[in-house]
C-alpha cells in the first residue's frame, strides 16, 4: 500500500511501486483529465504538479512521489490564477481537439506560479515540452501573455 | 466468429466506390460547388419528412433537430468533432435558422444511418476531406428553418391568426398583438403537421449569428479535465486491453510463450489472434508490462526484405513509365517538340504518419445478442459494419456511440483498430478498452504514401509554360480503402488538382503510375492528393519563374488572369507582406497558391539564413478565401493549425522502413514542431459571399511548397524532396 496525496485528498493505493504516476491517476483514481500521449516524457500530455512543479507523470514511478502533493487538472479550478488561465484559454479559443490542453494548462500554470517576470523566451522554455498536434501554439502563447499581463508579470 | 481482416459488404462498397468517384473525380475537383450544395439523402429526408420533423412526438423533431418540451434543442450532428470546431459551426447554422441561442443547443452524435447522415460530397457517412461545412451548409440550415416554420405555424394556430403575422426569436414565437409562446409549449402541436415544401432559408444579409466569432461549445470541458475522449471511458466490469501486432505488415504469429506475462500483477487474459497478441488487465500499465513480458515468435513474411531504399528505387523507376493517362488536353507531345525550351524536375514526398495525440483507443462490449462500441470515429457506418462482420451479428445489433476525437488527421477514417478491438473483445466475456501504446500507434499506422512526381514543361520564348506533362507515382489510397481502382485505372484522389491546375495551360497530360509499396498500408492524411499535387505544381511553377528571371508573384499572376478570386487573394497577400519592397540581406521569401478543398489559399514564408544551413522562420502569412464564413474564429484556428501541421511535416517528418519495419516509434524519432519553433501564423480572410469552402486541410496544402520556395530564395538551393532536414537544414 502506498499513500498518495492527490488534489488535497489522501489515497491508499495497492499498486506496484514502479507503476507510473499517470496510470495510478487515470486507472486507479479515475482522474482522466491527465492524458497519455507517448509514455516517454516527449509530449507533455501527462503533465501534473508535484509540490507546484510541473512533472511528466508518465515516467514517474508512483513510489517516488509518496508524501508529495500532487495536483492534476481536476484539482486546480479553485485557485484564482488557474481560473484566469482557463478563462484565457477560452477567450483565446486555444483548444482544438483539446487532448493535450490539460498538460498545456498545467505547464502554463506552473510557469505563472513560479515566475515574477515572463516573456516569450520564458514561454518557450516552460512550454516546449508540451506537444500539440493541432498546433495551437500561437494561441497558447497569446493566452499566457494575456494572463501574465493581467497579473503584472509580463516583461517583454 | 470470423477472425480475419474484415471485408466490407459488397453492396456498400459499390455504393461507396460510386460515391467517391463522383465526389473526388468530378464534383470537387476544380469545380466550384453551386451555392446550394446538392441534396443528400439526409437533406431529402428532411425535406420529405421521411424521418425528420414530426417523426416522433416523444423526441420532438427530426433527423438533425429535435426540440424538447423544455425548449432545449438537440442537434444530432452528422459530423464528428475532432478539434475542427465543426459541431459549433453546425450548431450556428441550425440556431440561425431556428432562431434560438447557441446556448439552447445540445449536441448529440449521429448514429450510423446511411439514409440520414450520408455526406452528399463524400457519398458516405464520414467526417473528412474538408467537406463538413460545404455539405452541412444547406441541409442543416434547412432542418433549422423547417422546424421554425412548423413552430410558428403551431403558434399561429393557437392564436387563430396568420403565421405570416408571427415571427420567431430566441426560442419563442411572437404574435401580432404582443403574444409570445415558447417553442417547448408548441412541440406537440407542431409535430402533428406535415412538413412544408416551401422552406425559405435566410438571406446572408439577415444572418445575425453566422459570420460572427462564436465561442466553441465543446471547449469549456477541454480546459478543466472533464472532457471525455474514448481513451478516458470506463464501463462497469471493463478491463483494459493493449495489443501488439506483427512488426512487419502482413506477418503472422508463429508461437507465444506467455508464462512471464501471466505473472504480471493485474493481467487477466492473453488473447492470441492470427497476427496480433493482446493482453487484458485491470489497468493500462499492467497491459503494457504484460505485452513486454510476452515472448512472441513471429513469421515476418515477405515484407521483411523491404527497406526504404527499395521503395525509393521503385518510385524512381515508376516515373520513367507512362502509367495510365488521367487527363490529356491539347497536344503536349507536339508542344514539347516545338517549345523553345523544356524544363523537367522530380519532386519527392515521404511516407507520413498521422500520429494524433490520443493513441488509438476503442471500448467494446460484445455479447451474444449485440455489441456496443464507444469510439471516436470519422466513419460510424464502417465501425458498425466491421463489428458486425467480426461478430456475425447483424449491423442493427451493433450500437456505435461516437466520441470526441483527440486528433485524427485522417487516422480515424481507418477502422483497423476498431476491428482489432472487436476481435479481442469477441474472445472475452467482459467489455474491454483497447489502448495502444505510442509505439504500437506509430508503427502500426497506415501511412500517407511516399510519392514521386515528374513534371516536364514546354516553355515559350517569354519563359511561360505552354503546357506540361505530370507523372504521379505512388500507392493508391483509394484502391486500399475501397478495394479496387475505378475502371479508368486512375486513383481520383491521387490526381486531384493535377488534372485541373489553376494555371492557364494550352496543353496538359497527367499520368497516374500506380506503384504499391506493399510493405505498409497507405491511407489518408490531412489532405493527400491535393497536397501532393499542390506541392509539385507550386515548386515547379516557382522554378519556371526563377528560370525566366521573373518575380514569382507577378509570374503567377500572368498565368492566373482567368481566376479573379485567386488574383484578389494574391493581391491581398502582396499588400500584407509588402511584396514589392526588397527583403533584408540574408532573407528570402517563398510563396505558394492553390484552389484547394473549395477554398483559395495563398501562403508566404519569409526565412533568414543562419550560417550555411540554419533556417529561421521570420514570418508566415496565409490568405484564405473560403467563401461565406460561418465562424471566423474557427476558420482562423484551422488555418493556423493546419499550416503549422504541414510545416512540422515539411521540416521534419519521414517514416523509414528497415527490414519491413517502421523505424520511427515515438515522438523522439518522429519530431513535431514545438512552441519554441512555431512561428505566429498571420491569417487574413478575404470577405466573400461565395459558397463555403473547406479549411481543415487548406493551410496544410500550401505550406510545403511555400517553405521550399523560400529556401531557394534564401539559400539559392532548390530542394525537391521533403522533409527539409533531409537536405541538411536545421531550425536555428
Amino acid at each position: 500500500m502506498l499513500t498518495l496525496n492527490v488534489n488535497g485528498t489522501t489515497h491508499q493505493v495497492d499498486v506496484p511501486g514502479d507503476m507510473p504516476l499517470l496510470w495510478v491517476i487515470r486507472d486507479i483514481l479515475k482522474l482522466t483529465g491527465t492524458k497519455f500521449g507517448c509514455g516517454i516524457a516527449q509530449c507533455g500530455a501527462c503533465t501534473v504538479h508535484m509540490d507546484g512543479k510541473p512533472v511528466r507523470s508518465c515516467v514517474l514511478p508512483v513510489q517516488s512521489v509518496a508524501g508529495q502533493e500532487i495536483t492534476t487538472i481536476e484539482g486546480i479550478s479553485e485557485k484564482p490564477l488557474a481560473r484566469k488561465v482557463q478563462r484565457a484559454w477560452l477567450d483565446h479559443e486555444v483548444a482544438q481537439c483539446g487532448y493535450c490542453q490539460s498538460g498545456q494548462i498545467m505547464s502554463a500554470l506552473a510557469l505563472l506560479n513560479d515566475q515574477t517576470s515572463i516573456n516569450d523566451h520564458a514561454i518557450d522554455l516552460a512550454m516546449a515540452g508540451n506537444l500539440c498536434r493541432c498546433a495551437t501554439y500561437t494561441r497558447i502563447r497569446e493566452a499566457i501573455k494575456d494572463v501574465s499581463e493581467s497579473v503584472g508579470v509580463w516583461q517583454p | 466468429m470470423k477472425d480475419q481482416q474484415v471485408k466490407l459488404e459488397m453492396a456498400s462498397r459499390r455504393r461507396f466506390l460510386k460515391g467517391i468517384s463522383a465526389a473526388l473525380g468530378g464534383l470537387v475537383v476544380g469545380a466550384w460547388l453551386p451555392p446550394m450544395a446538392p441534396k443528400s439523402a439526409a437533406a431529402e429526408a428532411v425535406a420529405q419528412g421521411k424521418a425528420s420533423l414530426g417523426d416522433s412526438l416523444a423526441d420532438g423533431f427530426g433527423a438533425f433537430v429535435r426540440v424538447g418540451h423544455d425548449g432545449r434543442v438537440a442537434l444530432i450532428s452528422p459530423k464528428a468533432e475532432m478539434g475542427q470546431g465543426i459541431q459549433t459551426g453546425i450548431a450556428m447554422m441550425v440556431a440561425e435558422e431556428l432562431e434560438v441561442g447557441l446556448d439552447q443547443i445540445d449536441i448529440q452524435e449521429a448514429p450510423p444511418n446511411a439514409e440520414l447522415y450520408t455526406d452528399a460530397l463524400l457519398q458516405f457517412q464520414a467526417t473528412g476531406g474538408s467537406t463538413s461545412t460545404r455539405y452541412t451548409w444547406e441541409p442543416l440550415r434547412r432542418a433549422g428553418a423547417t422546424a421554425r416554420m412548423l413552430l410558428v405555424r403551431a403558434a399561429a394556430s393557437v392564436w387563430e391568426t396568420d403565421s405570416n403575422l408571427c415571427h420567431a426569436r430566441d426560442g419563442k414565437v411572437f404574435g401580432p398583438t404582443g403574444q409570445k409562446i415558447s417553442y417547448g409549449e408548441l412541440v406537440d402541436l407542431a409535430a402533428t403537421y406535415a412538413l412544408p415544401d416551401d422552406v425559405i432559408l435566410k438571406r446572408p444579409e439577415d444572418f445575425h449569428l453566422i459570420g460572427t466569432p462564436a465561442t466553441r461549445l465543446d471547449t469549456p470541458t477541454k480546459v478543466n479535465g472533464q472532457a471525455k475522449f474514448t481513451i478516458d471511458l470506463d464501463m462497469p466490469g471493463m478491463l483494459i486491453t493493449s495489443a501488439r501486432a506483427c512488426p512487419v505488415y502482413g506477418g503472422k504469429v508463429r508461437q507465444v510463450d506467455d508464462k512471464a506475462a501471466r505473472r504480471v500483477p493485474g493481467v487477466r487474459d492473453i488473447v492470441i489472434l492470427e497476427d496480433v497478441v493482446a493482453v487484458t488487465a485491470t489497468n493500462t500499465w499492467a497491459c503494457f508490462q504484460g505485452l513486454k513480458a510476452l515472448n512472441i515468435e513471429w513469421d515476418y513474411g515477405a515484407n521483411s526484405k523491404i527497406d526504404s531504399a527499395v521503395v525509393d528505387q521503385k518510385l524512381q523507376d515508376a516515373i520513367q513509365r507512362d502509367g495510365v493517362i488521367a487527363t490529356e488536353k491539347g497536344a503536349i507531345d507536339a508542344s514539347l517538340q516545338a517549345a523553345s525550351s523544356k524544363f523537367e524536375a522530380v519532386y519527392e514526398q515521404p511516407f507520413l504518419s498521422r500520429s494524433p495525440l490520443e493513441p488509438m483507443s476503442c471500448v467494446v462490449h460484445v455479447r451474444d445478442d449485440g455489441c456496443d462500441l464507444w469510439v471516436g470515429t470519422q466513419v460510424p457506418g464502417f465501425a458498425q459494419q466491421t463489428a458486425a462482420a467480426v461478430t456475425g451479428l447483424k449491423p442493427e445489433q451493433v450500437k456505435v456511440h461516437n466520441q470526441w476525437i483527440g486528433g485524427a488527421f485522417g487516422r480515424r477514417l481507418d477502422f483497423d483498430f476498431i476491428t482489432q478491438a472487436v476481435r479481442i473483445a469477441s474472445k472475452v466475456s467482459y467489455p474491454v478498452k483497447l489502448t495502444w501504446s505510442r509505439e504500437e500507434d506509430m508503427t502500426h499506422d497506415l501511412y500517407r504514401p511516399q510519392y514521386a512526381d515528374r513534371m516536364t514543361a514546354a516553355v515559350n520564348g517569354e519563359g511561360f509554360p505552354v503546357g506540361w506533362q505530370h507523372r504521379i507515382a505512388g500507392g493508391s489510397i483509394f484502391a486500399r480503402y475501397v478495394g479496387s481502382l475505378p475502371a479508368s485505372g486512375v486513383d481520383p484522389d491521387a490526381v486531384e488538382v493535377a488534372v485541373d491546375p489553376i494555371y492557364k495551360l494550352d496543353s496538359l497530360k497527367v499520368h497516374f503510375i500506380r506503384e504499391e509499396p506493399e510493405v505498409v498500408p497507405v491511407s489518408w492524411w490531412r489532405g493527400v492528393g491535393v497536397l501532393r499535387s499542390t506541392f509539385a505544381i507550386e515548386c515547379f511553377v516557382d522554378e519556371l519563374a526563377h528560370n525566366a528571371g521573373k518575380d514569382p508573384l507577378s509570374y503567377r499572376k500572368t498565368l492566373l488572369a482567368h481566376k479573379p478570386r485567386v488574383l484578389t487573394a494574391l493581391d491581398l497577400l502582396a499588400s500584407k507582406v509588402a511584396w514589392d519592397s526588397p527583403v533584408p540581406r540574408g532573407r528570402g521569401r517563398g510563396l505558394a497558391v492553390g484552389e484547394v478543398f473549395g477554398s483559395i489559399v495563398v501562403t508566404m514564408v519569409e526565412l533568414s539564413a543562419i550560417g550555411e544551413k540554419g533556417v529561421r522562420i521570420e514570418r508566415l502569412v496565409t490568405v484564405v478565401d473560403c467563401g461565406l464564413v460561418t465562424n471566423p474564429t474557427s476558420v482562423k484556428a484551422q488555418m493556423e493549425g493546419g499550416t503549422l501541421f504541414g510545416l512540422s511535416a515539411a521540416l521534419f517528418n519521414e517514416i523509414d522502413i528497415k527490414g519491413g519495419q517502421v523505424q520511427q516509434e515515438n515522438f523522439h524519432a518522429y519530431r513535431q514542431l514545438r512552441i519554441s519553433e512555431a512561428p505566429p501564423v498571420e491569417v487574413h480572410i478575404v470577405p466573400s459571399a461565395e459558397a463555403p469552402g473547406g479549411v481543415g486541410e487548406a493551410g496544410t496544402a500550401l505550406i510545403g511548397p511555400a517553405l521550399l520556395n523560400a529556401v531557394n530564395a534564401t539559400f539559392g538551393d532548390r530542394v525537391r524532396r521533403l522533409p527539409l532536414v533531409r537536405s541538411g537544414y536545421f531550425i536555428a
